[in-house]
C-alpha cells in the first residue's frame, strides 16, 4: 500500500489537513459556508450530479483534453520525454472551466441568481463569466486593479459575457485584494449570492470541493499516461499560485509513491530576492488569510505581503493548504522559477512546439525543461499545461518594445 | 472557562446591570492616522463616558471590514502600527486608567505571527482585558482559548443574524466578556439597521447565555444607539467615529473633541433611554 494513502482521506471533517486548512472566518460568513458544505455533500456521490457534471466537461469545455508528447521539444533537450496536459485548449483557454462547472452547478441547485468570484489573470473570472451566461446567473467579477491594467483583454472577454468586472483599488490591488472584496460582498449578499472561489484555498469546504472538481486533469492524465506511455509517467510538473491546476494533475496520482511530482511556485525576480510568490519555496512562516491556515507571506508584524511575479495568476502570497500539508509530508516537491526562465520557456514552447502557453504554465515548462535535462530520453515526465498564452501577448508584445 | 470577578469587563458590565445603563463602546483602529494619538484618542473616549474600548489591530487584509475601516488599516500601517506597538499603547493608557476595559479587536494573523505564547504574555502585562479576533471562530481557537483565559484575557466571539441556533448555543458557551451580536449582513460600516429584528433576535438568545449582548454595525449618532440601547446591554460604535477621524486626519489635535461630541450625545441618548 502506498506510504501516501491517508492523504487521501482528508480533509477531516472541519476542513484541516494536519496543521493547515480550516474555517478561519468571521461568523458573518458561517452559515452561508455551512449551506455550501450541506449542499455539496448530498451532490458529492449523486450519480445524477457527476453525470451532469461529466456531460458539460464534455460537450461544453470539450474533454477528455490531449497527452500531447511534445518530441521535438524532448528531443531538443536531450533529456526526459516531455508531455503536456492539454488544459490551454479547454473552452476559455485553461484548467480554470472545470472547477467553475462544478461551481456552477452547485449554484444552480442552490437556487442562488446570482454568482461572484476573484480573479488574477482573468481566466477564472472569464470561466466564471461563460457558465453564468450560458445558466443566466448575474455574474459579478472582482479583480485588482493592477490586473485589470495588464489584463485587458480578458476584462473585455468578461464584459462580452456580461458579466460586471469590479477593478479593486484596496492594498495592492491584486488577486489577495480581490478575494477580500469578493468575501465582502457575499457576507454582504449572501441570501442570493453564490461564491466561485477559483483555487484550492479559501474556508472549507472549497479547498476540497475545488480540489474534487479539478481532479479530472489527474484522472485522465493516469489513464492517458497508461495508454500513451505504457505506464504511468516518473514526474509530474505543475505551476502552484494558490494551486488548483497542480491539485487537479497530482490527486489521483497522490498513492502512485514512484510518481515524483513538482510544483513550481512564481520565483518572481528570484526567491533570495524577496520580491516573488513562492510561499512554500521560500519556507515562508505558518499564517491564516481567505480562511484558511497555511504557508502565507507575511511580515515579522504578521502584515500580508506584497507579492511580485510576471503573471498575475500566481501573485498570490498564499498557497492551498492541501500544498502545504504536501510539502510538509514529502509527497510533492516545491521550487520556483523566476520571470526570466518562465519567459524563454514561453518562447520557447511557442517556437519550437507551436504552442503559446500561459505565462503560469510557463513556470511549469521551465522547471520541466530543467529536470528532463537530469533524465534519461526512456523517462517520462507529464507537465500541466494548464493554459493557453493568448492573454500574455500583450504582457509580453511590451517587454520587446511593441505596444499595440 | 475562568471567569474571574477581577477582571475589567465582568466588573464594567456588572456595574451597568446594577446601574441599569448601557455599555457605550466605542471602537477606533490603533495608529490611525498615526500612533502618537491613539493613547489621547482611548482617554478622549472614556472622558465621554465609553464603558470598554475596543482597539482596532490594523490589518493588511481586513476582510469583514468597509472602506471606512480598511481605510483606517491602511493609515496605521502606513505608519508601521504593528501588534507590538498596540501593546505599547494599552500599557500607555493604563499608566492613567486602571478601570476602563480593553478589548482588542483584529484578524488572526498578526498574533498567528507574533506567536500564541508571546503575545497572550504580553497582553496581559499591558494591561488587555479581552481579544477579539474576527477571523478566529470558537470552532478554530482551539487551544488558544485557554490560553487566552490563563493571561486573564477573556475571548469575545460574535454572533450574526445568520447563526444557527446550535451554533449560538456553542458560541454562547464559549464567549466570556460579552457577545457582540452583529446586526447587519455585510460589512463595517453598513448601511441601516432594524432595532425590533435585533431586538427578537437578542431575546432568543437571552435563553441560552447570560453573558451582555452588545451590537455593533450600524449605528452612528444618538438616535440610533438610543434604539439598540433599549434591546440591547450595550452598543459598538465603529465606523461612524473612524470616519470622523479620517475626515480630520491632518488635524489631528481637533479629534478627540470629535470623539468626545458624537460619544457624548450617544452617552446622554442612552442614560436619557435607561432612565425612562
Amino acid at each position: 500500500m502506498s506510504r501516501f494513502h491517508d492523504l487521501t482521506q482528508l480533509p477531516d471533517a472541519r476542513g484541516h489537513f494536519g496543521p493547515y486548512g480550516g474555517r478561519f472566518v468571521s461568523e458573518t460568513l458561517s452559515f452561508a459556508l455551512e449551506e455550501l458544505e450541506t449542499i455539496y455533500a448530498s451532490l458529492k456521490d449523486d450519480p445524477e450530479f457527476q453525470a451532469e457534471f461529466d456531460r458539460d466537461l464534455k460537450h461544453y469545455v470539450g474533454r477528455p483534453s490531449p497527452l500531447y508528447h511534445a518530441e521535438r521539444w524532448s528531443r531538443e533537450i536531450g533529456g526526459a520525454q516531455i508531455w503536456l496536459k492539454r488544459e490551454d485548449l479547454n473552452h476559455t483557454g485553461a484548467h480554470k472551466v472545470n472547477n467553475t462547472i462544478g461551481q456552477a452547478l452547485l449554484a444552480k441547485k442552490s437556487g442562488k441568481p446570482r454568482v461572484i468570484a476573484e480573479t488574477g489573470a482573468g481566466q477564472h473570472g472569464v470561466a466564471t463569466a461563460t457558465v453564468a451566461a450560458r445558466l443566466g446567473l448575474k455574474c459579478e467579477i472582482y479583480m485588482g486593479a493592477e490586473d485589470v491594467e495588464r489584463q485587458k483583454l480578458n476584462v473585455y472577454r468578461m464584459h462580452l459575457l456580461g458579466a460586471k468586472v469590479v477593478p479593486v483599488e484596496s492594498g495592492s490591488r491584486t488577486l489577495k485584494d480581490a478575494m477580500n472584496e469578493a468575501l465582502r460582498d457575499w457576507v454582504t449578499n449572501v441570501d442570493d449570492t453564490f461564491y466561485i472561489i477559483g483555487t484550492v484555498a479559501g474556508p472549507h469546504p472549497y479547498p476540497m470541493l475545488v480540489r474534487d472538481f479539478s481532479a479530472i486533469v489527474g484522472r485522465e492524465a493516469r489513464q492517458q499516461s497508461l495508454e500513451q506511455i505504457g505506464r504511468l509517467p516518473d514526474a509530474l510538473v505543475a505551476c502552484v499560485g494558490g494551486g488548483s491546476n497542480a491539485m487537479g494533475l497530482f490527486y489521483p496520482f497522490v498513492e502512485d509513491d514512484d510518481v515524483i511530482m513538482y510544483g513550481v511556485e512564481a520565483g518572481g525576480e528570484g526567491v533570495a530576492t524577496g520580491r516573488h510568490a513562492a510561499p512554500l519555496t521560500a519556507n515562508a512562516p505558518r499564517g491564516v488569510l481567505h480562511g484558511n491556515r497555511t504557508y502565507l507571506m507575511s511580515d515579522e508584524g504578521g502584515q500580508v505581503a506584497d507579492t511580485q511575479s510576471i503573471s498575475a495568476g500566481l501573485d498570490y502570497p498564499g498557497v492551498g493548504p492541501e500544498h502545504a500539508l504536501w510539502k510538509d509530508v514529502g509527497r510533492v516537491r516545491y521550487v520556483a522559477a523566476d520571470d526570466n526562465e518562465v519567459l524563454a520557456a514561453f518562447r520557447e514552447l511557442t517556437l519550437v512546439e507551436g504552442i503559446m502557453p500561459a505565462l503560469e504554465s510557463a513556470h511549469a515548462l521551465a522547471h520541466a525543461k530543467k529536470l528532463a535535462g537530469e533524465m534519461s530520453p526512456d523517462q517520462h515526465i507529464v507537465v500541466n499545461l494548464s493554459g493557453r498564452g493568448d492573454k500574455d501577448i500583450h504582457t509580453v508584445a511590451k517587454l520587446d518594445g511593441i505596444e499595440f | 472557562m475562568n471567569r474571574t470577578v477581577s477582571n475589567r469587563i465582568d466588573r464594567r458590565f456588572a456595574a451597568l446591570k446594577a446601574q441599569g445603563r448601557t455599555a457605550l463602546i466605542p471602537y477606533i483602529t490603533a495608529g490611525d492616522p498615526a500612533p502618537a494619538h491613539t493613547v489621547d484618542f482611548m482617554h478622549a473616549c472614556v472622558e465621554a463616558g465609553a464603558d470598554v474600548i475596543e482597539l482596532g489591530v490594523p490589518f493588511s487584509d481586513p476582510m469583514a471590514d468597509g472602506p471606512v475601516i480598511q481605510k483606517a488599516c491602511e493609515r496605521a500601517l502606513k505608519h508601521g502600527t504593528r501588534l507590538q506597538h498596540v501593546l505599547e499603547m494599552v500599557a500607555e493608557f493604563r499608566q492613567r486608567d486602571d478601570d476602563t476595559p480593553v478589548v482588542l479587536m483584529g484578524y488572526l494573523n498578526p498574533i498567528e505571527r507574533m506567536g500564541y505564547d508571546v503575545f497572550t504574555r504580553q497582553a496581559q502585562a499591558s494591561g488587555v482585558d479581552g481579544v477579539l479576533v474576527v477571523d478566529m471562530p470558537p470552532e478554530e481557537a482551539g487551544d488558544n482559548a485557554a490560553l487566552f483565559a490563563e493571561h486573564g484575557l477573556q475571548s469575545i466571539f460574535l454572533l450574526a443574524p445568520t447563526t444557527s441556533d446550535a451554533r449560538a448555543k456553542a458560541i454562547c458557551e464559549h464567549g466570556e466578556g460579552y457577545l457582540y451580536y452583529v446586526s447587519l449582513k455585510g460589512v463595517t460600516g453598513a448601511a441601516t439597521l432594524d432595532a425590533d429584528a435585533v431586538g427578537e433576535q437578542l431575546a432568543k438568545l437571552r435563553r441560552v447565555t447570560e453573558l451582555p449582548l452588545c451590537v455593533g454595525f450600524g449605528i452612528r449618532d444618538g438616535a440610533t444607539a438610543a434604539a439598540i440601547g433599549r434591546v440591547a446591554d450595550g452598543v459598538i460604535v465603529g465606523s461612524a467615529l473612524v470616519g470622523r477621524i479620517a475626515e480630520r486626519a491632518d488635524d489631528p489635535a481637533s479629534i478627540p473633541a470629535a470623539l468626545k461630541s458624537i460619544l457624548g450625545e450617544m452617552r446622554e441618548a442612552l442614560d436619557r433611554e435607561a432612565a425612562h
